[in-house]
């Protein structure tokens, strides 16, 4: 937009606080978090369809598990959602740090979190090279694969977030305890990724 | 310096008044401004429909003789799938959200979507992925129908398939990251003064479709992942071959491709539900019913998608549970032909491009839903499935339905979106080409399908020889009939009579604001006080801004009898918050008005407006 143009925005912004000012621009309650929360509803709703397809093939397959799929070993995964659980209640704190316009004890925070995702993904790769079954073996393998490399991804991308927020919060003022927005999206966004996992968890060790 | 005065430096007007606020290169930008993503959407859309409509005269060309004469049968498979992906993904779905775009902020009285940025990020996904899918034509072109059914998925055309998923999966982010901002904008940004109810029927209609792109989009993109992971990587997860199961993968298609229709159509419900009213000049039959039919379509849409599949082994319990849902929807959906219906009977309807498509909607529509009732039914599908019968339905409601409500929308906003009127004399030729055109296509479909014709074969009985002649007929008429429209749009958009704000007289808010609408819609936001559809009672029909503004500005004679009681200097914004809902007295204190009439006098200099307004016939009727 031309200056004169941010200029006409601004007088237009003016004449609402002299008049209406509930109706005027940017005085709208915060809206983002909720945008966050439909953006994660379709989100799981890929996840949903990707579990519905597993359960689909679990029940219409005549042999289940298929041959040469040896029993999953639980311990590694069990520690691995232990340590992701426990990271949804590291990253709160961060958010109660903030706030408390504590930024030392947000970035302290995320970066435990960080540490705890990446520890997540090696404990994920590991489990990978040891399994003993690969992408291409049958049904069950390649559901397995895909399934946890797509939740694997959202790790992913929830650590970038936490990176990202990190990032700024070096700039002293960018994060305070009323403006905080990039913290709590980062937050909710660690939680969806760590609920995904507790459900996958249960469909492909447990049941 | 006044805003007034602000506002008043900083846009260009043309000769004949009609502002100017974007330049012609905006729209060739990453802009934010819904209305300029909205034109985006709409052009770009029609620009893919040309491509998908060639494509369909190819399709007929061949098919207007028995035997492969016109194309090879490999190249009428490419054919028949890339016309219906791009009909489809190209043209009707970004189009409904080309519309969406233009029309909810101005709807709900609000200055931009909720995330501009996101907005503008999902038109510019759409023309590189468009550009891919066509592209796959001249490579290994997809060739499974746009359905893309495995196994056939994974043997025929690779390359072209592999380009079809990715393409699919960058055309549902876009269509993903639309809905989610319809929706944000829809529940998060109307003015205080309207409440969902009061929201024109076109907002909760759009507010039902994002509901159905947030739950069935990602569910598509599901199946595609996997689908593609079989084709590139070589997995079986829908391979029978390698121990997969390919019907797995119809029912992930159709858990989301059933509710696209929904998402095809319901845009358009909408759309029709605002542009009856306000010809008709009645206020629409039944407003609650025709709002929460949307969201019951959208409910039921959902738990359907099975009757797609009635010929795929699903099972006998199964189907009845489909059949039975599918036959319901046709009660809310009929609950809306009917509101339509009972709001223009008795109306004086003028026979222009916006009531003509839209009373060819409804009449088409109600065939192309007729015949899905018969399709849902399971020993009928038994039987006619995978012929023409599917093929004639499909073109009644997508057609029928969508497209002419598409057309009802462009002529109906076409005034708001530009500034100028649309030749009319050229909409009445178009409407009467496309509707025998549409006719004479796809009417006679149903008894090829009937007496057994398969689609999706470039090959067919000498038998239905003549009746295919027909429909190849029917379709060259069609292709004709955009003609006519293409140079009534471009020939208006250049020099067409200017429509000032409101040359329909509507009541909803996008009427209530400059022609185009200006850079962040409203000088000042509107207050709701009159009801979005109020026709004909009284008080609310007369208090449209066009009449204040131009009382005010030209300081004529008032045509009706209370429009000098309100002195031209008074900012009326106060008093309408003070009187509420408005409905008691009448009165022009009342209106969704700028608050400084002066500002409107130096920005808006449209003398035709006086003419064009007083001229319309209702204006008389309504002066008696």
């Amino acid at each position: 937009m031309s200056s004169t143009t941010d200029l006409v925005a601004n007088a237009t912004l003016d004449h609402h606080h002299t008049h209406d000012g509930a109706t005027a621009h940017g005085e709208h309650p915060d809206f983002r978090l909720f945008g966050i929360m439909v953006f994660l509803f379709a989100e799981g709703m890929i996840f949903m369809g990707l579990f519905t397809a597993y359960l689909t093939f679990k029940a219409v397959t005549p042999e289940w598990m298929p041959e040469g799929i040896p029993k999953l070993e639980l311990l590694l995964p069990g520690i691995n959602t232990a340590i992701l659980i426990a990271s949804s209640f590291v990253i709160h704190q961060a958010d109660i740090a903030i706030k408390k316009n504590d930024i030392a004890g947000l970035q302290k925070w995320f970066k435990a979190t960080a540490a705890m995702g990446a520890l997540f993904l090696v404990g994920q790769l590991y489990e990978y090279f040891h399994l003993g079954f690969g992408l291409k073996t049958n049904l069950f393998a390649s559901t397995f694969y895909v399934l946890t490399g797509f939740h694997g991804l959202h790790v992913t991308f929830g650590l970038i977030l936490i990176a990202a927020v990190l990032w700024r919060s070096r700039k002293p003022g960018h994060y305070s305890s009323d403006r905080h927005f990039g913290v709590e999206a980062a937050e909710l966004y660690w939680h969806f990724v760590d609920i995904v996992w507790i459900v996958l968890f249960l469909l492909l060790y447990i049941l | 310096m006044t805003s007034a005065q602000l506002h008043a430096t900083t846009h260009a007007v043309t000769s004949d008044g009609v502002p100017i606020y974007r330049k012609w290169w905006h729209y060739f930008t990453f802009n934010s401004d819904h209305k300029v993503i909205g034109i985006q959407y709409l052009v770009t859309a029609f620009v893919f429909y040309l491509v998908g409509g060639s494509m369909a005269a190819a399709i007929r060309t061949e098919l207007a003789t028995p035997a492969p004469d016109f194309v090879t049968p490999e190249v009428y498979n490419s054919l028949l799938t890339l016309h219906g992906t791009v009909m489809i993904f190209l043209w009707i779905i970004p189009a409904g959200a080309g519309l969406a775009n233009f029309l909810i902020p101005l709807m709900i009285g609000a200055r931009d979507m909720a995330f501009p940025k996101l907005n503008a990020l999902a038109f510019w996904l759409i023309p590189p992925a468009g550009l891919m899918l066509i592209s796959s034509f001249f490579l290994e072109s997809p060739k499974a129908g746009w359905t893309s059914y495995p196994p056939l998925s994974l043997v025929s055309g690779q390359v072209g398939e592999g380009i079809w998923i990715m393409s699919l999966l960058i055309l549902g982010t876009s269509s993903i990251f639309g809905a989610l901002n319809f929706f944000v904008t829809l529940l998060k940004l109307r003015v205080p003064s309207m409440g969902l109810n009061d929201m024109p029927l076109f907002c909760w209609a759009m507010l039902a479709t994002s509901a159905l792109v947030l739950i069935g989009t990602p569910v598509l993109a599901g199946a595609l992942i996997l689908l593609g992971f079989d084709l590139i990587v070589g997995t079986a997860f829908f391979n029978p071959t390698g121990g997969g199961n390919a019907v797995v993968y119809q029912h992930m298609f159709w858990f989301y491709s059933h509710p696209a229709v929904y998402i095809m159509i319901l845009p358009l419900f909408g759309a029709i539900s605002d542009v009856l009213p306000v010809h008709a000049r009645k206020p629409i039959f039944g407003y609650r019913a025709i709002a929460y039919s949307s969201l019951a379509i959208s409910f039921l849409g959902l738990i359907v998608w099975a009757h797609h599949m009635f010929t795929s082994g699903t099972p006998a319990w199964l189907r009845m549970f489909f059949m039975i849902a599918t036959m319901i929807i046709a009660v809310p959906t009929g609950i809306k032909v009917f509101g339509w219906v009972a709001t223009i009977w008795g109306g004086k309807l003028p026979f222009n491009g916006p009531m003509l498509f839209a009373i060819g909607f409804i009449s088409m529509f109600v065939i192309g839903g007729i015949s899905g009732v018969m399709l849902a039914s399971v020993p009928f599908d038994l039987h006619v499935h995978d012929t023409y019968f599917v093929v004639a339905h499909l073109h009644y409601v997508l057609f029928g339905g969508s497209v002419f409500g598409l057309y009802a929308a462009l002529y109906h906003w076409f005034p708001k979106i530009t500034g100028r009127m649309m030749n009319e004399p050229l909409s009445i030729v178009h409407f009467v080409l496309t509707f025998i055109g549409m006719n004479l296509t796809f009417l006679p479909m149903h008894q090829l399908g009937l007496l057994g014709m398969n689609r999706r074969v470039a090959m067919y009985d000498p038998r239905f020889a003549d009746v295919n002649l027909i429909c190849t007929i029917g379709s060259y008429i069609l292709a004709l009939s955009t003609i006519p429209f293409l140079i009534n749009a471009l020939w208006s958009w250049i020099a067409g009579k200017p429509a000032g704000n409101n040359p329909w007289r509507g009541l909803t808010f996008e009427w209530q604001t400059t022609s185009p609408p200006e850079i962040e819609n409203f000088e000042e936001l509107p207050v709701l006080t009159v009801g979005a559809y109020d026709y004909g009672l009284g008080h609310a029909y007369t208090e449209t801004v066009g009449d204040r503004q131009q009382n005010h500005r030209h300081h004529e004679p008032a045509p009706l009898a209370h429009a000098d009681s309100v002195s031209p200097t008074e900012p009326e914004v106060e008093v309408a918050v003070v009187a509420g809902n408005g409905h008691e007295a009448p009165g022009n204190q009342k209106c969704p008005l700028p608050a400084n009439p002066d500002a409107a006098v130096q920005t808006e200099p449209e003398p035709e407006i006086v003419v064009a307004a007083g001229d319309r016939p209702e204006d008389r009727s309504h002066q008696e």
